[in-house]
Formats: C-alpha cells, sequence, structure tokens
C-alpha cells in the first residue's frame, strides 16, 4: 500500500498503544507500512510520485532528468513528510520534555530505525547519521583511522574511487605516513581481482572500495572482496553511495565493517547521509566533532562521550532531512529493491542499443550485465561541457567532466566525460530523447 | 499528567523508602543519564544465598527518575542476581503502570541500567542492558 499521495496529516498520538508492547511509540502514523506488500512496478505511475518531473525547462520543453546518479530527485511523501514536520512538530530533540520535543526525538530516531531495516543492521545504534557519505568517510579516517592506522600500515583502495574514499585516506596518510596501494581497473571498467592476493600479502589494515562506480556503473562483487580482506585481517569500509539507492544492499549478508551512503541519491534531501559500522568498531573509536548530545558528562576540563549513536552526533542534527530520510526509506520500501534493479537493467541494455547506433559514441565501462544505471560516454571529439550544453536545450540534464573521479579518467586517458543515469523514474522514451539530442549536437558540430 | 504524576510516584519521589547508602556492600555501581545529568548510585547486600537482602539508592534528578529507583529497589528484595538480569524495561513499565514517550523513558530506565550494570560488572550503564 501506497501512502504517498496526499493525505491530511494525522496528529501525533503519544500516548496510546497497549500496555503489554512497547511504551515507546515511536511510530510515525504517517508513515508507511513495511510490512505491506510490495508496490506493483509501474513507472508512470512512479513519476506521478515525482512532483518535479511534471516540470518543463522551458515553455513546450519538459525535463529529461538523467543525473541521478548526482542526485535523484524526491517524492512528494519525502517532500510532505518534511514539511509536515516543519509545519507541526519542530523542535530541538533529545533534551526537551515538551509535547514538540518528544515527537521531533521520536521521528528523528524512527527514521534511523527505518535506515537500519532498510540496510539489514543489527541495531539502530550501528547507524550514526552525518551529512552525507563523504562525512562518514572522513569521521571513519579521523576516528578509527587516527587510533589505529600507524606509520607503514598500508591501506587498499581502488582506481575506480570518487574522491570521497580517494582524499580522506590520502590526508591521513601524508599525516600518519600511510602506504595507499590500489586494486587496478581494467580497460573494460572491471576491478582486476587477480591483483588483490598480492595487494592483501602488504597486510592491509583497511581494504575501502566502491560498490558500484560513479562513472563506469560498474558494480563490484563486494561480498567476495570483503571476504578475502577480512580474511587477511583487514577492515573493511564499502562506499553504498551508488548501490544502495538502486539494489538490495545488506550490511550482514555482505559482513561489511564499514558502510557509507547520502540520502539525496535515494530519494531523500540533502544535508543527511549515514555511517554503519559494526558495533564493536563503533564502540572503540574516539568521537569525531565535539560538542552537544555527544556526551554523558562535562566537566571544565574533561569530557565522557555518549554512547553509541550519539556520541558520533554533535551538536544539533539534521532532524528534519532525518525525517525526510526516513520517509525517503519508507517510499523505496513500497517496491520490491530488486524491481528497482531490473528497471534500471532494463534501461541501461535499451540506452547502450541506442547509443551503439550513433557513430561516434563510445561508451566508458562493461556491458550492461555488470552495470547499474550509470553511463559514461564520449561523442567524437567534443567536449561534454558541449554535449551537456547541447542537451539542455532539449531538457535533457546530464553530468558533464571527471564525476569527482579524476585518477580514473587519468587511466583510461580521458580528460572528461558525458554521463546519464538513471533511476526507478526513467523512461525509454527518455532515452530516445537523449539519443536524439545527441545526433543534433553531432550535426551542430557537423561531425 | 494524572497518569505521568499518579500518586505512587510523587509519593516515593518525597518519601522515599530506600534512599541511603550501604557501606560495605557487595555491589555498587554509579551512573548518569547524559540526556538531562540525573544521577543514580545503588548499592546492594546479599545474603547466603546470592539474592538481595539490603538496596540502596542515592542520588539527584526528576521525580520519574527517582521515584522509579525507589520502587524498583522496592522489586528485587530477595531476589536472585540471575533474576536482576532478566528484568526488562516492560517489567520496569508495568511496575510503573504509566505511559512515557522517549525522553521521559530514559529518565525511568536510568535506575534498572545502573542496577543490571552493577550486577553484571560493566563499567557503564549502557542502553542495550534495557533493550
Amino acid at each position: 500500500m501506497y501512502y504517498g499521495v496526499q493525505k491530511p496529516p494525522k496528529p501525533f498520538v503519544l500516548h496510546s498503544g497497549s500496555r503489554a508492547q512497547n511504551r515507546v511509540l515511536l511510530n510515525n502514523p504517517t508513515q508507511m507500512n513495511s510490512q505491506s506488500s510490495p508496490r506493483s512496478f509501474n513507472v508512470d505511475r512512479i513519476r506521478e510520485d515525482f512532483p518535479i518531473l511534471k516540470r518543463e525547462v522551458r515553455p513546450g520543453v519538459p525535463l529529461v532528468y538523467l543525473d541521478s546518479a548526482a542526485t535523484s530527485q524526491k517524492p512528494l511523501h519525502v517532500i510532505e513528510e518534511m514539511d509536515r514536520y516543519y509545519r507541526n512538530t519542530n523542535a530541538n530533540i533529545h533534551r526537551g520534555i515538551h509535547t514538540l520535543a518528544e515527537e521531533a526525538t521520536a521521528d528523528y530516531e524512527k527514521a534511523r530505525e527505518s535506515v537500519a531495516r532498510f540496510i539489514g543492521a543489527k541495531s539502530p545504534r550501528q547507524v550514526i547519521f552525518t551529512r552525507n557519505a563523504t562525512e562518514s568517510i572522513n569521521l571513519v579516517s579521523n576516528t578509527w583511522g587516527r587510533k589505529n592506522l600507524n606509520s607503514g600500515d598500508v591501506v587498499i583502495l581502488t582506481e575506480m574511487e570518487h574522491h570521497a574514499n580517494l582524499v580522506p585516506w590520502q590526508m591521513l596518510a601524508a599525516e600518519k605516513n600511510l602506504k595507499l596501494e590500489f586494486i587496478p581497473v581494467t580497460e573494460d571498467g572491471f576491478l582486476d581481482l587477480s591483483a588483490l592476493p598480492a595487494l592483501l600479502a602488504l597486510e592491509p589494515k583497511l581494504v575501502a572500495f566502491t560498490h558500484m562506480s560513479n562513472v563506469l556503473g560498474t558494480i563490484n562483487p563486494a561480498q567476495e572482496i570483503i571476504r578475502q580482506a577480512k580474511a587477511a585481517g583487514a577492515v573493511t569500509l564499502l562506499d553504498g553511495a551508488q548501490s544502495v539507492p538502486h539494489f538490495s544492499v545488506n550490511v550482514q549478508d555482505l559482513d561489511v565493517d564499514f558502510m557509507v551512503f547520502s540520502g539525496h541519491k535515494m530519494c531523500g534531501p540533502t544535508g543527511i547521509g549515514v555511517l554503519y559500522g559494526r558495533q564493536d568498531l563503533l564502540e572503540k573509536m574516539p568521537p569525531f566533532m565535539g560538542g552537544g548530545d555527544m556526551i554523558k558528562r562535562v566537566y571544565l576540563r574533561t569530557f565522557t562521550p555518549n554512547e553509541l549513536p550519539h556520541k558520533f552526533e554533535a551538536g544539533t542534527p539534521a532532524i528534519a532531512e532525518a525525517v525526510g530520510l526516513g520517509a525517503a526509506v519508507a517510499y523505496l520500501e513500497n517496491f520490491d529493491m530488486e524491481a528497482i534493479h531490473a528497471h534500471e537493467k532494463k534501461l541501461v541494455i535499451y540506452a547502450l542499443d541506442q547509443l551503439a547506433e550513433i557513430p561516434g559514441v563510445k561508451v566508458i565501462g562493461p556491458t550492461a550485465e555488470h552495470k547499474g544505471g550509470v553511463i559514461a560516454f564520449t561523442l567524437d571529439n567534443i567536449h561534454p561541457h558541449d554535449i551537456s550544453q547541447i542537451l539542455d536545450e532539449d531538457g535533457v540534464a546530464i553530468r558533464a567532466g571527471h564525476h569527482c573521479a579524476m585518477p580514473l579518467h587519468d587511466k583510461l586517458k580521458l580528460v572528461s566525460t558525458a554521463r546519464a543515469s538513471f533511476y526507478m523514474y526513467t523512461t525509454e522514451a527518455e532515452i530516445d530523447i537523449l539519443a536524439r539530442a545527441i545526433y543534433k549536437t553531432k550535426k551542430i558540430f557537423s561531425i | 499528567m494524572d497518569d505521568l504524576y499518579r500518586e505512587i510516584i510523587i509519593d516515593r519521589y518525597k518519601n522515599p523508602l530506600y534512599r541511603g547508602a550501604l557501606d560495605p556492600h557487595d555491589i555498587s555501581f554509579e551512573d548518569d543519564n547524559p540526556l538531562c545529568g540525573d544521577h543514580i548510585r545503588i548499592d546492594l547486600r546479599l545474603d547466603g544465598n546470592g539474592k538481595v537482602s539490603e538496596a540502596a539508592f542515592d542520588g539527584h534528578g526528576c521525580a520519574i527518575s527517582q521515584a522509579t529507583a525507589d520502587l524498583l529497589l522496592e522489586s528485587i528484595q530477595g531476589k536472585s542476581l540471575d533474576e536482576i538480569k532478566a528484568m526488562t524495561r516492560d517489567d520496569l513499565l508495568e511496575m510503573l503502570g504509566i505511559e512515557l514517550g522517549p525522553v521521559r523513558l530514559k529518565c525511568a530506565l536510568l535506575s534498572l541500567k545502573v542496577l543490571k550494570a552493577g550486577v553484571y560488572g560493566l563499567g557503564e550503564a549502557s542502553d542495550e542492558l534495557v533493550e
């Protein structure tokens, strides 16, 4: 059952429910029930849920949004839940006794529970709210990394990482004299796992890698890499920014130590991200930022840190954004995540077929079967900025540049690429418009 | 509000039966509620069979946290440490007979957390003890 359509806001009921049950009433009645059966996958109906998709970029030119790997659009349910929060509930959390503070606290913690359920975490306290995936990695590098990594220690990354999973480790490496090693990328856009045993023989302390490349679209065999890395004694960190929004990701099945992702790529708002961590690791980590809420007791010269997850959430957090992320999870839980993945796979096959017919288009990355809904390409020697500019005339939103993966582009001997990326609301008709606009670009450049 | 501050809560807050200290004691533990600074220390004495013969608490905080501590210590008289370890949040709330939101729940659970951390010999009274 889907509740994303407009409904009158119900009052938050604090004092109801059976005594025999848990008295903490964290259920937000406007949120949907995750237990209900999945909604059938109908892209036309899904598009009705996203108000922005009705927009015309300029009169008569409808939006063709093919930039979801950068940020997804937001369903009405998320927009309304954040609106409801500010209209009806807004208060600071965790120390207030008044009704609004109780309700805001319940909403915030309910969002944490939703996220924990969505990724299969054992406990909500393993879910730390941050600003985004980038901040989550910086949290790990600054706390776990600074405490546990020492001069000469090896950290293994890959050549296909987003800058977010490179620069924090480069910063720590410079400070601690760490050795950074990289799983290479093959010409056809895969991680070269034949290189992994030799790298693991270096006894790395950490193996941190992306679940899905934001350029190549390659979905990496995370479970296998994690298994091997852990067998070699390494701690593992998975960048789930491109995977968690698009297919089912279960941290217990993966047996991963840390996973990071952003709310805004999975139908949620900007300004909220997640760090999932193994509880024993999180407990031993020093706090990240200091301030309110992360303390248990403060003296003039010392403090004792609070319990998980609050230890890592200093200061007033992004409460409305957490509510929005909780609503995004509730929205996604209406669907079978594998149906979303299958839809995107179908789009990738369709798009690769279309692009293959256009002379001069060169797609970067693996074949459709190993790829999520991301297609980076070049078009003759036309600069991607020019491609994007011309596509925009037809309402087509793609990204152009190095997509925060400069080392990958260096490796592939490319300066930049154009990237079209898909989500649950993308249609084949939109890919037709993309293809026509690419032809138009060629025509303008007379190639 | 009548429900939250029902007579027994106010009564036990004003006239606690178990406030004090036991010295010597077999078990003693104290911790804070970081949300509001409530503090509870609990001392226990055990009889020859390892059951609670005497219990006392001291500390400061709101009526909910302090009255709950008093009622909790009353309820564990004669109980074994295993019985205390098995006590849950629901047991405590059943005993209080009041509905609590998430913030006030922390006030009510502080004494059970402190008691269980002491009985388990832990360094910290974590939320996990009462989930």
